[in-house]
């Protein structure tokens, strides 16, 4: 690269810095202060993008068009947020994290359909800024005007939230909210509004952030989620609750990016590498480099005491010979079932056995392994990919293939969980998506081994599995067993010592047991439970493509386990069920699906904290007219 | 009161640990021997939950010497030194919430026996028998059903006292072992630890706060703490 050349993409780095500042500085307030991790952030930039496409119009075009339609569109987003706040969040502060997570993700499916129902399905693409159409010359190239403009907004968005934090009553009690819940709590009625307040300034960023890209990049449905991703490594590597670390990371990583674009291809040693291909995962590699080294992000702070998970869960009770007999009753449906349904409903049915041990395989490290994972879909694809690529690429007859594949998954969680373990609570989620990530863009780019973005065709069964009635059962039996030995292992003393280090890592490392270690083992024992959930999934649709271990994969099973209950051992199969089901009719039947998935889960949400599990357990002691079980899940 | 006959368990030589600007812990030795109970007393703050935690290996110490048994543990991870033969209790209690108090003790039980890598066999059936004995020991056998999140604080303090006792210790280490609870039940505890030093020969140190506790309660009990800094 020549000087210039460097110069040019360091300036394109600093421009693309800002929206990504914005957009993570808002997360950031957000979390420091109401601790929730709000997954609809990136809903609420793509909303403030398409908002200010509108309102360009609307307002006849032209400067005001401009401006004030971007003004506008971060003060709608902004107001949008306080009534996000005080409808909805108000309700679950005291829920479970996870649960919290799980409706702000709920919050971002409706915000997609609405979005798609006003804006519909193409991308579009804003006017220039009016005044900052042209571009100047740099050192020889010519480079946007607007981009300047974006440059310098950073750093003026930074000093004008240094000044509110620092220099504002207001802001005072923000930063003794972020740096002491206890304290927030103590601030008393003050707090209700304060919190309002803070989901309101980091919604407006948000939106200020999306409605400022307008010239740059076009309105889209799927920004939601990448700007969360993006939004997410940003607030991780510059350290939860850090505004000047958010400010740090973005350009940090939007320098590294723009210089990966920059770069293109480069021979190394004699073989070509693709740098711009590098982009798509270079944040996520940074993310896991600086999670490894410094937990706790660049400015960030190591939190004052490990606190515990907070909800106190019942024991666990081996099951009652009543409930082994409505086990037995269920299975022997399930073996029965090919008898009397055919065709569509098998095919159904393989899809939820198959997502059912995925959703307790993902319990497995959630609940009583404590290790939060955002990126459980990656074990999942490792297990499809390596079944897939086994019995195409490597002849691999493919009932050898069907059991390989898991063991390639449960590799992939060994190398990657030996790197999680060392962290917790939402670092440890950070990572977990960060790994996931990686090995989604491997497979995505790989084409020449994984078929990249077109996947994988013609994956099929040994002749003998290849009937629907067949391969039913295969799946019966493989997610049967797969979900019976994660159960039984929780029985175990290795499950009892694993809940124990989730419970009190403090005793437990008093009492002998080394922590980490037993939860790596869980995490690759995870890890190999979804591998052949994935191998199965490989072999009855025949094909496999990148989203098998993407994202939405990932929060697929976490809805999954937190609609079920993470207190109870059935919870996350019922979720499986519900949620498979659902998607399966909801989306056939209905154009919206998602905003009507999203409006069921936020009922749920409301109305049973504990789960779905939690709830029809407590209606079944109600109508036996029993006590409520021992310390039932509240 | 050392006891001439018996070499010491433990031996503290010149223990120091600083946080920041803050001397914790500066140049404390001292020594107990099997069968003795010994208090570290001092006023709130004065450095003793540190000092546990240099001797079971959470923290690492500036300086000094701790010798178990006439072997160096400084260095020595929580759970090496526990394998040793070293039971500790916590000021604020840490037990296992989501277990009954007996799966509390058999958790322990198991790792002390080390089965926590079985995969297939039912932890709630091992080791009954001798986690009801522990139980017992400490007065808790009735409560054994209970689930641990429910206790109240006094009977969480004696779940932690039978973990503690899981791997036979012949040191056990109780951070503030009568707080917050009622003088009977203050003297009944203290009266159970120096049952535990003569009965079972372990040297049994525990940390007060309260000198009434010290002098009153426990007469083989002797200070060994330097003039609060
Ligand atoms: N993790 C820590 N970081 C900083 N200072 C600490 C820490 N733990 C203890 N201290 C300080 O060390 C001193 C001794 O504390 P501690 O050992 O808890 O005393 P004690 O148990 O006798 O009440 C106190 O001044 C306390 O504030
Ligand atoms: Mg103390």
């Amino acid at each position: 690269m020549t000087a210039s050349a460097i110069l040019i993409q360091f300036l394109n780095g600093l421009a693309s810095a800002s929206s990504l500042f914005m957009v993570a500085a808002g997360l950031s307030l957000i979390f420091g202060v109401t601790r929730i991790v709000n997954f609809a952030h990136g809903s609420l930039y793509m909303l403030g993008l398409y908002l200010s496409y509108s309102l360009f119009e609307l307002l006849g075009g032209g400067p005001l068009g401009f401006w004030g339609g971007v003004i506008a569109a971060a003060l709608i987003v902004a107001v949008f947020g306080a009534l996000v706040e005080v409808l909805l969040l108000r309700r679950i502060y005291h829920a479970p994290e996870l649960l919290q997570l799980l409706a702000t993700f709920a919050l971002g499916l409706i915000v997609k359909d609405v979005a798609l129902w006003v804006w519909g399905p193409e991308d579009l693409l804003g006017p220039r800024a009016p005044g900052l159409a042209g571009a100047v010359e740099i050192a020889g190239r010519r480079f946007p005007e607007y981009d300047l403009f974006l440059i310098a907004i950073g750093p003026l968005v930074l000093g004008a939230l240094w000044l509110l934090l620092t220099r504002t009553r207001w802001g005072t009690l923000v930063r003794a909210a972020t740096e002491d819940r206890e304290m927030a709590g103590a601030l008393g009625v003050n707090q209700r509004w304060l919190f309002t307040g803070v989901f309101a300034l980091g919604s407006l960023l948000a939106g200020l952030g999306g409605a400022l890209q307008l010239p740059r990049e076009p309105a889209q449905l799927f920004l939601d989620l990448s700007v969360i991703s993006d939004a997410f490594v940003v607030v991780v590597v510059g350290g939860l609750g850090s505004i000047g670390g958010a400010f740090l990371a973005a350009l940090l990583i939007a320098e590294i990016k723009s210089f990966c674009i920059g770069l293109g291809d480069v021979t190394l040693f004699g073989a070509v590498f693709s740098f711009s291909k590098l982009t798509l995962v270079v944040e996520f590699i940074v993310m896991a480099v600086v999670l490894v080294l410094r937990p706790w992000g660049l400015l960030g702070r190591a939190p004052a005491v490990a606190r515990s998970s907070g909800a106190v869960e019942p024991p666990l009770v081996l099951p009652s010979p009543k409930l082994r007999l409505a086990g037995l009753a269920m299975l022997a449906a399930l073996v029965l079932l090919p008898a009397v349904f055919s065709g569509y409903t098998l095919i159904l049915m393989i899809d939820i056995m198959i997502f059912a041990l995925f959703s307790v395989s993902l319990f497995f490290i959630m609940g009583p392994g404590g290790m939060h994972s955002f990126g459980h879909a990656a074990y999942f694809g490792l297990g499809a990919y390596g079944a897939g690529l086994l019995a195409l690429k490597g002849g691999v007859p493919m009932e050898l293939a069907l059991a390989l594949g898991p063991l390639c998954a449960a590799i992939g969680a060994l190398a990657f969980g030996w790197f999680c373990v060392r962290l917790s609570g939402v670092y440890l989620a950070m990572l977990t998506l960060a790994f996931s990530q990686i090995a989604w863009s491997i497979v995505f780019q790989w084409d020449a081994f994984t078929g990249g973005s077109n996947g994988l065709v013609g994956i099929w069964p040994a002749a003998w599995l290849a009937s629907k009635e067949a391969y039913y059962y295969l799946a019966l039996s493989g997610c049967g067993l797969g979900v019976f030995a994660l159960w039984r292992i929780l029985y175990s003393p290795f499950g009892y010592a694993l809940r124990a280090g989730r419970d009190s890592p403090l005793r437990a490392d008093a009492i002998g047991i080394d922590v980490r270690t037993l939860q790596w083992a869980g995490f690759t024992l995870a890890g190999l439970a979804a591998g052949l959930a994935g191998a199965l999934y490989a072999f009855s649709k025949g094909s496999i493509s990148p989203e098998t271990l993407s994202v939405p994969r990932s929060v697929d099973g976490l809805v999954m386990v937190l609609l079920g209950g993470i207190q109870s051992l059935t919870g996350p199969v019922w979720g499986a069920i519900v949620f498979t089901w659902l998607q399966d009719v909801v989306a056939r039947e209905i154009d919206y699906w998602r905003a009507v998935l999203g409006a069921i889960i936020l009922l749920l949400v409301l109305a049973f904290p504990g789960g779905l599990a939690g709830a029809l357990g407590r209606l079944a002691t109600r109508l036996s007219g029993g006590k409520a079980a021992p310390g039932a899940a509240t | 009161m050392s006891q001439a006959m018996n070499p010491p368990v433990l031996r503290v030589k010149n223990l120091s640990k600083a946080y920041g600007g803050v001397q914790a812990v500066s140049d404390v030795s001292f020594e107990v021997a099997a069968g003795e109970l010994l208090a570290l007393i001092g006023p709130n703050g004065a450095g003793k939950t540190t000092c546990f935690n240099m001797l079971n290996g959470q923290i690492a110490a500036d300086a000094g010497g701790i010798e178990f048994e006439g072997r160096p543990v400084r260095g020595l991870k929580p759970r090496e030194i526990w394998r040793l033969g070293v039971g500790r209790t916590f000021q604020i209690t840490a037990t296992f919430s989501s277990m009954t108090v007996r799966e509390n003790v058999q958790t322990a039980l198991l790792s002390h026996h080390r089965r926590l890598g079985s995969l297939f066999s039912i932890a709630t059936r091992q080791h009954v028998e001798e986690a009801d004995a522990l139980l017992a020991r400490v007065g808790m056998r009735e409560q054994a059903e209970r689930a641990c999140g429910v206790l109240a604080y006094g009977d969480l303090k004696r779940v932690e006292l039978a973990v503690a006792l899981a791997n036979r210790p012949r040191l056990l280490l109780m951070d503030e072992p009568t707080a917050g609870m009622a003088p009977r039940e203050r003297n009944e505890l203290m009266q159970l630890a120096a049952e535990l030093a003569r009965g079972s020969n372990i040297a049994v140190l525990f940390t007060e706060h309260d000198m009434d506790v010290v002098f009153s309660r426990t007469p083989t009990a002797s200070s060994c703490w330097p003039a609060a800094n």
